[in-house]
């Protein structure tokens, strides 16, 4: 298996990523300010345009080379706190930093340097969760 | 090259080609879009205990996807070479906010006077960067995706726990928005 589509994949993705402004500690302040469309157009039309297409797998009932099914694996919903306190807890660090762990990498690369510490401290929050996770509620 | 790119790529251009990563993944090897994912099997690579990532190939689960990762960087540095955004245009009740907070510059991508390596010890550089970084590193592990593999992929498969975690993305945000954000820089 060769990872070259992956990585041309994840090449153009960062270059939408910048050309569109989505990196942009500026555009998540319009975002959450509610003072601007873009981010809302960028992200309905990505959710809208991947929805079909899943659709569109689904019905062709598309397989992989494995024969198994293509699709995402439903995530356990739980008592759904997790999904409410991380999820709460990212966007504080979203709005903090402008931006989310795709835009962090991708800022390292356009300009914005720094963003290497964001990186690491972001891998400090992570190893955390992994060592509070048994005495965290889920 | 600039000027063959009128900034920003509209958002009808970018938000279907960011969408249709989705299903190129799934074509390519049925993988999951999700980037904070990375940030766990990096963890499991270099973790000095690893007792938290027992059981956690990284490597087989996330090779893919590390790939991917830099191919982010390799596609930014690219767009930032060939046709950088550097004067972005933004509402002015934005830029009249912030303002009131006490920026000036509103050149690049992101805030000089907050996000440079001078700004790092500082009061509010440090609350953006350090403390904002361990927050989407804590955060998404413990969602379980950011904004890629809920907000995106998992709303588009319909999935009720990626509602809730975008629901939880935007009380945060706004919350740092407007309470945190006024108390870090002034």
């Amino acid at each position: 298996m060769t990872l070259v589509p992956y990585f041309l994949l994840g090449g153009l993705f960062g270059f939408v990523l910048v050309e569109a402004e989505v990196v942009s500690w500026f555009r998540i302040q319009e975002m959450f300010r509610f003072d601007a469309f873009h981010m809302y157009g960028i992200i309905g039309a990505a959710v809208v345009t991947a929805a079909l297409s899943l659709l569109i797998i689904k019905r062709l009932a598309v397989r992989g080379s494995d024969g198994r099914p293509l699709g995402l694996a439903p995530k356990t919903l739980g008592t759904g706190i997790r999904y409410v306190a991380g999820g709460s807890l990212f966007g504080l660090g979203w709005a903090l930093t402008g931006a989310c762990p795709g835009p962090l990498v991708a800022l390292v690369g356009a300009g914005v340097p720094v963003m290497a510490v964001a990186i690491l401290s972001a891998l400090a929050g992570t190893m955390t969760y992994w060592t509070l996770r048994p005495r965290l509620p889920h | 090259m600039s000027q063959l790119f009128t900034h920003p790529l509209h958002w009808y251009v970018a938000g279907p080609l960011i969408g249709l990563v989705v299903p190129a993944l799934l074509l390519i090897g049925n993988k999951p879009f999700g980037i904070s994912s990375n940030f766990t099997h990096i963890c499991a690579a270099i973790a000095p205990d690893r007792v938290s990532f027992i059981g956690h190939e990284w490597k087989q689960r996330g090779g893919w996807n590390l790939v991917f990762l830099a191919g982010i960087l390799v596609g930014a540095v690219a767009a930032w070479q060939l046709a950088p955004p550097r004067h972005l245009s933004l509402s002015p009740a934005t830029v009249a906010a912030l303002h009131r907070l006490g920026l000036t510059d509103f050149s690049g991508l992101a805030p000089r006077e907050v996000f440079a390596w001078s700004s790092l010890l500082t009061f509010k550089g440090f609350a953006s960067i350090v403390v904002g970084g361990f927050l989407v590193g804590f955060g998404t592990a413990y969602a379980g995706g950011c904004t890629s593999g809920h907000a995106i992929a998992g709303l588009a498969d319909l999935q009720p726990a990626s509602l809730l975690a975008v629901c939880g993305f935007f009380a945060g945000g706004l919350a740092a928005t407007y309470v945190l954000l006024p108390l870090i820089f002034r």
